[in-house]
């Protein structure tokens, strides 16, 4: 195994190369270094939050717990009642973090994200349709799955209306806006002919909430991520090409069509499982590839760290407002509250830093 | 090392690398190019003239793979380019599309390193072979000193270089170029023209490049290609294309031709438009 820097004349300070056999490839410390750190404090943080609630359990006990050697009734509050929230919160935002790390880089555009783009606002009028039409029957399984019918709708209805022999990332931002408003537009329709009742838990929904989240909403959403997270970075080479736009990245030997369709077909099935298991959590595809590249320098979101601080702060918010803020607020809220103004933050500190 | 950027042979050996045979191009039912031949030998350098519009562009970005035609097909090596894989072809042909853009914050040296894609791997992302080649690409296009600035910061001259570095790290012996010299002053097309002039007479890189002004198009290209109304109306060497025949008829200019008191290639020198 050789590592080292390059070692020829030219000053090729693009990172640390690395050569095993006939695999190599170039590893830039900050693109490690963030993600890994993210996970550190995600763990930390989800430790923390396991503890946290009407019955407070130390760390320790809880790691104890998580390693198999808790007690009985430390074991069914941490696994059965405050584990699957905590899982559901790290897989939803890994989800979204990867998703509009994709979007952004491939729509060449950082305003896109699964909320501007419809797709989440689709897994609403699914949610809410369901919710009021059925007339509170479908409760359980049925509101995640027409969530996620919804969001797989709006999305494959983005792709279509976009798809001209190919995606323009400004049309695809211009037809997102479009669905967008006709998916608001439909779900206030549904909430003005629903009951109070349906109305209430509708609006309860559509703000994005991991209240009562139990294993049965992580599961699919497990499922879905181990299928959709190794092609997101597998199709992360391609993207690296993409962001030049068409012209260049066909001269280079991208399959265009192919590379275009896969990449926002894997962004939507990211959201739509996402959002249907915690309902549309609103900023953090936006916010967090936008941190993400900041702290990791480079010309593009990274899609692991995206994710990774994507988890980081659903989770992190889920645990303030559990504990600093009323149970009532739902989460959603608060990753918008605690999103915008660290974007903004980077944004008037001025220049961009470069690796 | 010079191996790596140079694939096959330098001489022109009159094998002819690229070829349309019959080509029509449209946009939805606006035909751009009718019926039209071409074929462009190894080691060739040829510019592709004509006025605004007669689609020469057009034309490029067909032998470029970038478009379909609608008529006949286009050859690479004999082979019809649209049947070929997209990545064998970006290992033979490398092409610079009008005004590029690079996304905010990416350095020069990253832009050049990118040229290797075709030749990389999911698991093979940086050989030895990527970095001899992006080095020496930058080396020789005078870039290595700015290899760590991000592409955006550069001035219009240097970022074309940075482009044209990269096309040189892709190690295609076949170069599309359209209009590299759009935007940039006098002194920066004279600059960017010699870069490729390099590329062509050191590099052994058979190119084709669309350009608008004449007088550079004669005195750096050996061949002309004209162009009008999507239809080819003249092929050659400079001196036999360039001609005040061929300018009235293609570009309605009553112009004097002479020798460029330089290069001794034909230099157009315009009286006025006709009609």
């Amino acid at each position: 195994m050789t590592v080292g820097t390059a070692p020829r004349p030219a000053p090729l300070r693009t990172g640390t190369v690395v050569r095993v056999g006939r695999v190599s490839g170039i590893v830039r410390w900050r693109q490690l270094v963030v993600p890994l750190a993210a996970s550190v404090v995600l763990v930390l943080l989800s430790a923390v939050s396991l503890g946290r609630g009407d019955f407070p359990i130390s760390v320790p006990d809880v790691l104890r717990t998580l390693v198999g050697l808790g007690e009985g009734a430390q074991d069914f509050i941490v696994l059965e009642l405050r584990a699957p929230r905590i899982v559901v919160g790290v897989l939803v935002g890994l989800a979204l973090g990867v998703a509009g790390a994709l979007f952004q880089t491939f729509a060449r555009n950082p305003l896109a994200s699964p909320d501007t783009l419809g797709i989440t606002m689709g897994a609403s009028v699914g949610a809410v349709a369901a919710i009021v039409l059925s007339g509170g029957t479908l409760a359980g399984f049925g509101i995640p799955f027409s969530a996620l019918l919804g969001a797989l709708l709006v999305g494959l209805l983005l792709f279509a209306l976009t798809w001209r022999a190919g995606i323009d990332g400004y049309r695809l931002v211009l037809v997102g806006i479009a669905l967008w408003s006709v998916s608001t537009a439909l779900v206030d329709w549904l909430l003005t002919t629903a009951d109070i009742y349906d109305a209430a838990a509708a609006y309860v929904w559509i703000t994005g909430s991991l209240n009562a989240r139990t294993w049965e909403n992580a599961l699919p959403l497990a499922v879905a991520l181990a299928v959709l997270l190794p092609l997101a970075l597998a199709a992360s080479r391609s993207l690296a090409v993409l962001q030049f736009g068409d012209d260049t990245a066909r001269g280079l030997g991208v399959r265009l069509q192919a590379a275009q369709a896969a990449v926002v077909l894997i962004a939507n099935g990211c959201v739509a499982f996402a959002v249907s298991a915690a309902g549309p959590i609103t900023f953090v595809a936006l916010v967090v590839p936008q941190i993400a590249v900041r702290l990791t320098g480079g010309s593009r979101p990274p899609l692991l760290a995206s994710g990774l601080l994507g988890a980081l702060l659903v989770v992190g918010a889920d645990l303030v407002t559990r504990t600093v803020l009323p149970e009532a607020l739902p989460v959603g809220i608060l990753t918008a509250v605690l999103g915008a103004p660290y974007l903004l933050w980077l944004l008037v500190r001025g220049r961009r830093q470069f690796t | 090392m010079t191996q790596l950027l140079d694939p096959g042979t330098t001489a022109a050996s009159g094998r002819v690398r690229l070829a349309a045979e019959q080509v029509t191009l449209a946009y939805d039912d606006h035909v751009v190019v009718r019926d039209l031949d071409l074929q462009l030998t190894e080691g060739s350098f040829t510019a592709i003239v004509g006025p605004n519009g007669c689609g020469k562009s057009t034309l490029l970005r067909a032998l470029g793979r970038l478009m379909r035609p609608t008529g006949g097909q286009v050859l690479l090596d004999g082979q019809a380019i649209a049947k070929t894989p997209t990545r064998e072809v970006a290992k033979v042909l490398g092409l610079l599309p009008q005004a590029p853009t690079a996304p905010e914050g990416l350095t020069v040296a990253d832009l050049v390193a990118r040229g290797r894609h075709p030749h990389q791997t999911w698991l093979r992302q940086w050989s030895h072979d990527d970095e001899a080649v992006v080095a020496e690409a930058l080396t020789w296009t005078d870039m290595a000193e700015l290899a760590d600035r991000p592409v955006d910061e550069l001035s219009g001259g240097q970022r074309q270089r940075a482009w044209i570095s990269m096309a040189l790290a892709q190690g295609t012996d076949l170069l599309l170029l359209d209009e590299p010299t759009t935007y940039l002053d006098l002194s920066h097309q004279i600059d960017v023209l010699e870069l490729v002039g390099r590329l062509h007479a050191e590099r052994g890189r058979t190119v084709v490049v669309v350009l608008h002004d004449l007088n550079l198009a004669a005195r750096y290209a050996h061949r002309l290609v004209a162009m009008k109304d999507g239809v080819l109306v003249g092929s050659g060497r400079p001196e036999e294309v360039l001609t005040e025949q061929l300018l009235a008829d293609v570009f309605d200019l009553e112009a004097r031709v002479l020798p460029d008191p330089v290069s001794g290639t034909p230099m157009v020198v315009p009286v006025r438009r006709l009609r």
